[in-house]
């Protein structure tokens, strides 16, 4: 059976260190879909044991108030990861990031380990959920098979810092150079029925270019995006919230195919637009996220 | 659990404390620095107490320098600052001994 929460709303993931008491108390207060406690990058090499101390503890003791809580781990190629995962699964966790994916062997291997852990902990088979980072040119190029690799895995993320290194490239600001990867992650993610999120903005002196790149991403197909400041969270949620005249065109839409269906008419105009069954699901998606958002006053 | 050398967990920032175990001959002494000790210091010293009886740590001299911790990072610095004083590298016993 599918876990429930394979599919819910994801549109921040907020990064948060482990090693930090300080910003892992309470990150509830900034109301983000998902936080992302962190044992990799963030962590110093020498805190390492610390830091997953403290992640066991919060999870069993701090209520995240519904917020998602996904743990990165450190990479494949450390002798780290085993007990991180031990600890995430026995704190409690909700989902695993697995850092720089670059092969669906590689979500199958965290798979194995996860369900072992479950086992270990007694937490119920398949509880814990799975997303894969993405961060190197191997890794996007296989984004497909890692998408089709575990019934677990809810998600593939874009990790821009890494795989600019890895393309030889700097980033610009403008997304220029992470264009060819964006476009081919949502297409494998949507082929495979998984979601797909964006890399981080680590400028916080430029908010109008943080605007302007989630403006680019949510029109491009991604479910949400990496954060690392709560100053960030407000901005996705309005662009990613539908406006209300979309939510009225949604309605219609369901409304007139539902209809016209049951009168044998497949095609046919809404407000002067061309209609037919294949705009029904984008519709009931603009009403899922409307009511997800908390914004939709209907009956549908 | 038999405390081998000093070890130190944590740190002097806000919401965290730093946590020093040293070996000791007779018993467990634990030494508490706290701007909120009137008020919370009964909790944490309960808090470390506990931790520490749960390890199976009874001779030791520890000290807790508290900024404001809440109890699950009190519990997380005893226990790592604990555990690199017997100088622990393995599998950790989460929901056991750790808990």
């Amino acid at each position: 059976m599918t876990n429930p929460n394979k599919y819910r709303l994801r549109r921040t993931m907020m990064f948060l260190n482990c090693q930090k008491p300080g910003l892992i108390k309470d990150p509830y207060i900034y109301k983000p879909d998902s936080i992302m406690l962190d044992l990799e990058d963030a962590v110093a090499e020498r805190e390492k044991d610390a830091a997953r101390y403290s992640l066991y503890h919060a999870l069993q003791e701090i209520d995240y108030r519904g917020v998602e809580r996904v743990v990165r781990i450190n990479g494949l190629d450390t002798d780290l990861w085993r007990e991180d995962v031990r600890c995430a699964v026995a704190g409690g966790c909700d989902s695993i990031r697995i850092p720089k994916t670059e092969n669906a062997d590689d979500v199958r291997t965290v798979e194995y380990a996860i369900a072992e852990a479950e086992r270990e902990f007694r937490r119920p088979a398949g509880s814990v959920l799975i997303m894969a980072a993405l961060e190197s040119a191997r890794g996007v190029i296989n984004a497909m098979s890692i998408c089709d690799s575990s019934e677990r895995l809810f998600g593939i993320a874009l990790s821009g810092g890494d795989y600019s290194k890895d393309l030889q490239i700097s980033i610009s600001g403008t997304g220029v150079e992470f264009m060819g990867a964006r476009q081919h992650m949502i297409i494998a993610a949507r082929a495979a029925k998984v979601q797909c999120f964006d890399t981080v903005w680590t400028n916080l002196d430029d908010m109008e270019g943080f605007r302007r790149e989630v403006e680019i991403i949510h029109s491009m197909g991604f479910d949400g995006k990496s954060i690392i400041n709560p100053r960030q969270i407000p901005i996705v949620h309005e662009i990613y919230t539908p406006k209300e005249k979309d939510i009225i065109f949604a309605e219609k839409v369901i409304k007139e195919i539902e209809t016209k269906k049951a009168q044998g008419i497949g095609v046919f105009t809404v407000d002067g637009k061309m209609i037919d069954i294949a705009f029904y699901d984008g519709a009931r998606r603009t009403i899922a996220l409307a009511k997800a958002s908390g914004v939709y006053k209907g009956d549908l | 659990m038999e405390i081998i050398k000093t070890a130190v967990a944590g740190t002097l920032e806000s919401s965290d404390c730093m946590v020093t175990i040293e070996p000791a001959q007779r018993g467990l002494e634990i030494d508490l620095d706290s701007a909120v000790i009137r008020q919370y210091g009964k909790r944490i010293m309960e808090v470390a107490s506990e931790t520490l009886d749960r390890l199976g740590v009874q001779n030791a001299r520890v000290t807790i320098v508290d900024k404001g911790a809440l109890d699950c990072t009190i519990k997380a610095r005893v226990e790592c600052a604990a555990m690199r004083a017997v100088e622990h590298d393995g599998r950790v016993n989460w929901g056991g001994v750790i808990r």
